[in-house]
């Protein structure tokens, strides 16, 4: 099973490659990459005008199995994942039961590999249950191959448990991801805090709720040495004192969404609750320096945090609504429309935040194309424009701010492992 | 004139709304006041129109003026609650509105806990929605019936020093009543406590104040505000004894306003707390009329949105 992607421009930032070049995939693996190669009896994609990049890799994504497929599982996920070019995702703990063992994490694996169009990894809790009373059993996960810690959802309370958490996940050589909002700041609240959620009327979350909370997990980075990563970025503040912390040397790195790059509050005016999430969409300042965040790297990833709930779960009114909608469809092209061209990232900075810096976060042998290597590959359009229509996605969980909205950029081709799982669009598993 | 019409629109709130739209109200809200006074009051304008009265928080004075509003124009007007409905069996939001909507319904006025349920039910079912109340966000007809309550004692809102004091920040009548009378170009002022009334308000064209007297000098109009007993457990003042001493409302801080000043209260009152019995009962307070005209103003809503027209066909 052979493959030649031709004509295409090859970004590849591990190797500070950009140049019209043709990949040849043989047995699962790349096996040249050059100008005008040339193969017999192969299937050829011609990607004239198109990017190809390594795989793109999502480390923030609720594939919500085991326990709550109303609202995806694996298969409809990954699904989504090969869709919107992503060849691998990294899947988030909290689910039902909640993903704080290792038989469980040895049983899901086995079971994402079963159904999965793209690969899975996976994050185990931080607490048990993420009731953050309790350490989960950290070493016995990490042999089982979790590639991080998170309480995501839940900020972890208390200060003495992160650093306990900290402290002991250090071992490991894994991160702790870090949902960093205060509760007290935050409770009952459902949007940014400022003027547009003065004229609403709705009690906001404010960005100080973040900016606390991260101040107190960079602190106990310092003193532990462990590896915070702040999860979802969304104020200026953070972004400071994540650049802050990184100029210090410390142990910190941080992710923004795609979401976060392309809405402002003033986009929850008609109390859409496709716009509701944890944090939440700020202003166009905390906006723009999240853009800056990752011209200078302070911030290493972009991320879908696809949170995909049932319709039924989301179709309520504003306050009621679940924080979170599906964003692995459409994170690419929000990505290019709203963070991509002259003053914001090039499409070097776009791969490397959307693939090479998120397979070094994870330590996962992915995120560059090199010969010998498991040929994970995107190829995708920087030009072509769409329409976002929620009813085409392939996720459970029909709802999306971007729905309706005309976007650039789309992915074409998504190949792993050498196969084809999308194309054009449709998706082949 | 005659270029406005409200004919099938829905009243969501005073922030859309336009100045032509507001004085088309209240022009009309007039003429309505005769009838209310009048010993026949039934004009069947609406004979034959249908209105929901879907009331999902507790209501006093707005449900039972929407529904005398409604059968005064000889609408037929049900009223459904939340502990009597469907909805206390988990019926989702959108189902009711639906079930609702197919049993000949002209117009839903709602009153909901949650901000933009309205604006959710426009676009979940066809009937005309009018906001009797979303949660913090507005509460429109309350506004207007305070505008029309001004300009029958004062003539005219435009230029006049009015002041709404109390919790602002989780008021809809506070919010409508910004949205609505800085349109018609009063000099607003709001006053309160820090944890309640926010300096960035003043990028809505008012003026914020944490002194009450400050606050209250030389207004022509002084709104008093419900202060929710409840707010102590979120630590928005500390004592209602504390609150009295320093933002109530009485003779001794109204001796600083103009001497016709004109005292509202949108109800119910705690009577000792926000405003003192003296000021409640003084002459100069126009809370029972803000009530009777509360009617004209619902009925004025329910004519222009169900039945259409400017109102020229109504007596003067």
């Amino acid at each position: 099973m052979s493959l030649l992607i031709k004509n295409g421009t090859v970004v590849n930032p591990a190797k500070q490659q950009h140049e019209i070049a043709d990949v040849l995939i043989e047995n699962g693996k790349i096996a040249a990459i050059g100008q005008n190669l040339e193969a017999n009896g192969v299937e050829v994609y011609d990607a004239t005008g198109l990017i190809v990049a390594p795989g793109l890799i999502d480390i923030h994504t609720h594939l919500r199995e085991p326990g709550q497929e109303a609202k995806e599982d694996f298969h409809s996920g990954t699904q989504a994942a090969a869709a919107g070019g992503f060849t691998r995702v990294v899947t988030m703990a909290n689910t039902t039961p909640v993903v704080d063992n290792a038989p469980l994490v040895r049983g899901l694996r086995k079971q994402a590999e079963l159904t999965g169009v793209v690969k899975v990894e996976f994050i185990g809790a931080v607490s048990k249950g993420l009731e953050g009373k309790e350490l989960a059993e950290l070493g016995d996960m990490a042999e089982a191959g979790v590639v991080a810690f998170s309480d995501d959802g839940h900020y972890v309370e208390s200060a003495a448990f992160m650093r306990r958490a900290l402290e002991y996940s250090s071992m490991f050589n894994k991160m702790v991801i870090d949902h960093a909002e205060d509760v007290t700041l935050c409770k009952n609240g459902h949007m940014h805090e400022g003027i547009v959620s003065y004229e609403m009327g709705v009690i906001g979350r404010p960005a100080v709720a973040e900016d606390m909370a991260v101040a107190r997990d960079i602190m106990l980075a310092e003193m532990t040495g462990g590896h915070i990563h702040i999860a979802h970025v969304s104020s200026k503040n953070t972004v400071d004192m994540v650049r802050a912390a990184k100029a210090k040397g410390l142990n910190v790195t941080c992710e923004v969404t795609s979401q976060h790059l392309s809405f402002t509050d003033e986009y929850l005016r008609d109390y859409n609750p496709a716009f509701k999430m944890a944090p939440p969409i700020r202003s166009e300042d905390h906006r723009q320096a999240l853009i800056e965040g990752l011209l200078d790297g302070t911030i290493d990833a972009i991320i879908t945090d696809h949170a995909p709930h049932a319709f039924e779960e989301k179709d309520q009114e504003f306050c009621c609504a679940p924080n979170g909608f599906s964003g692995l469809e459409t994170s690419l092209a929000a990505v290019i429309t709203n963070a991509y061209g002259e003053g914001k990232l090039s499409i070097d900075q776009v791969v490397y935040h959307m693939s090479t810096r998120p397979a070094e976060l994870m330590r996962l042998d992915a995120g560059v194309l090199e010969v010998g290597k498991a040929a994970d590959i995107t190829v995708f359009s920087t030009t072509e424009e769409w329409t976002v229509d929620r009813n085409q996605f392939y996720t459970k969980g029909k709802v999306s701010p971007f729905d309706g909205m005309t976007v650039t950029g789309k992915a074409k081709l998504t190949v792993v492992d050498g196969e084809i799982v999308m194309k054009e669009g449709v998706v082949l598993r | 004139m005659g270029q406005v019409s409200l004919h099938g629109k829905h009243l969501l709130g005073l922030q859309q709304a336009t100045p032509e739209e507001i004085k088309l109200i209240l022009d009309v809200a007039k003429k309505m006041k005769q009838v209310v006074l009048s010993d026949d009051k039934k004009i069947p304008y609406l004979k034959g129109k249908a209105i929901i009265n879907l009331f999902m928080e507790p209501s006093t004075r707005t449900r039972s003026s929407f529904e005398l509003a409604g059968k005064y124009l000889g609408a037929d007007v049900i009223n459904i609650s939340p502990s009597g409905s469907s909805m206390g069996k988990g019926e989702s939001f959108r189902d009711t509105l639906l079930t609702l909507s197919y049993m000949g319904t002209d117009a839903i006025v709602m009153r909901h806990s949650a901000e933009g349920a309205p604006l959710y039910a426009t676009k979940a079912v066809d009937p005309i929605i009018i906001n009797a109340g979303d949660g913090a966000h507005e509460h429109p007809t309350q506004a207007l019936l305070d505008m029309y309550s001004i300009i029958e004692q004062k003539g005219s809102i435009e230029g006049k020093k009015i002041v709404i004091v109390g919790d602002i920040m989780h008021s809809r009548v506070a919010r409508s009543n910004i949205y609505g009378l800085t349109k018609m170009g009063a000099d607003v002022h709001l006053a309160g406590p820090r944890t309640m009334v926010y300096p960035e308000l003043e990028k809505l064209g008012v003026t914020v104040h944490h002194d009450v007297r400050e606050a209250v000098k030389d207004a022509d109009v002084v709104n008093v505000l419900r202060i929710q007993l409840e707010r102590i457990h979120s630590a928005l003042y500390p004592t209602n004894r504390e609150y009295a001493r320093i933002f109530g409302i009485n003779k001794d801080v109204l001796s600083l306003a103009k001497d016709d000043v004109m005292v509202m209260h949108p109800g119910p009152m705690n009577r000792g707390l926000e405003i003192s019995p003296d000021v409640a009962y003084w002459d100069q307070s126009v809370i029972q009329e803000q009530v009777r005209n509360g009617v004209a103003v619902r009925m004025a809503v329910l004519y222009l949105t169900i039945h259409g027209g400017d109102g020229s066909e109504l007596a003067n």
